[in-house]
């Protein structure tokens, strides 16, 4: 493929970042950041992870946004405009240098999809081969977290569970 | 075919930048309200055409329906505290 659609997704993916910080009210921050968490959702989809494309698109661009705006409107007062003061001299030198060194070790990952890398060498063949006999779950990434990771994600869930009933518990508090 | 669908992909994020123009500049919520939603019809949209590049429609289907079902709750949850801030 001559063409990389994932150019114009990394394009908006940093022009809604940016826009986030830079804007000067915290409502449409909110509806910016949930933007931005949906066309990460898409980078996700469009490297072939739909599974935390789904995750991403659910938790970071539905959940994420209801509950900020919840939070600012049981919270905030009625002005929700920003007044930041500029940034310090040595946030604006030493970020882009740590992001030239974080650049600098990502030129030494192996290439995207390379067969050779050492996750795609040692463990996916395991369970690649294994799956199938080992737990009969057709779905290679579900016989992983249900069966093999069947403990964390049992305490995943649990913890999860837990942040549910705290945010019901904290919504309905009005209503007793 | 995969030139088409390119072509589709391309057309909708130059769509979804005219509505993020809206989502940033809008003058009230209410723009940016409605801009959020025009971004989230593409989104699945675009979701799906992804899939169907793949090949692998089923699986965008699922994350494009819950996309949907969960960005409809945002938006009436959006809607339901505009009209309480409007109130208090």
């Amino acid at each position: 493929m001559t063409f990389s659609f994932e150019i114009p997704l990394l394009i908006l993916l940093i022009l809604t970042a940016g826009g986030a910080i830079l804007v000067k009210d915290l409502v449409p921050a909110v509806f910016i950041l949930g933007s931005y968490s949906f066309f990460l959702a898409l980078v996700w989809a469009w490297i072939g992870a739909p599974d935390v494309a789904f995750v991403e698109a659910v938790v970071g661009a539905g959940l994420a946004t209801v509950f900020f705006l919840l939070t600012l409107f049981e919270t905030a007062p009625k002005d929700t405009r920003l007044h930041r003061p500029p940034p310090p001299w040595a946030a604006l030198l030493g970020l882009p240098l740590l992001g030239f060194l974080l650049l600098y070790a990502a030129s030494d990952l192996p290439k995207f999809g390379d067969p050779a890398s050492p996750a795609s060498v040692h463990i996916s063949p395991v369970y690649l081969e294994n799956s199938m006999h080992d737990t009969l779950t057709p779905n290679v990434v579900t016989s992983v977290l249900m069966d093999y990771r069947a403990f964390d994600t049992l305490i995943e869930t649990v913890v999860i569970f837990t942040a549910g009933i705290a945010c019901v518990l904290l919504l309905r508090r009005n209503q007793a | 075919m995969t030139f088409f669908f390119l072509f589709v992909l391309i057309i909708l994020v130059i769509l979804i930048l005219a509505y993020l123009y809206r989502v940033v500049q809008g003058p009230t919520v209410f723009d940016q309200v409605l801009g959020l939603n025009g971004i989230s019809t593409k989104a699945i949209i675009l979701l799906v055409v992804i899939g169907t590049v793949y090949g692998r429609v089923d699986m965008f289907v699922d994350i494009s329906t819950g996309y949907a079902l969960l960005n409809l709750v945002g938006a009436l949850a959006i809607a339901k505290f505009l009209e309480q801030r409007g109130r208090a």
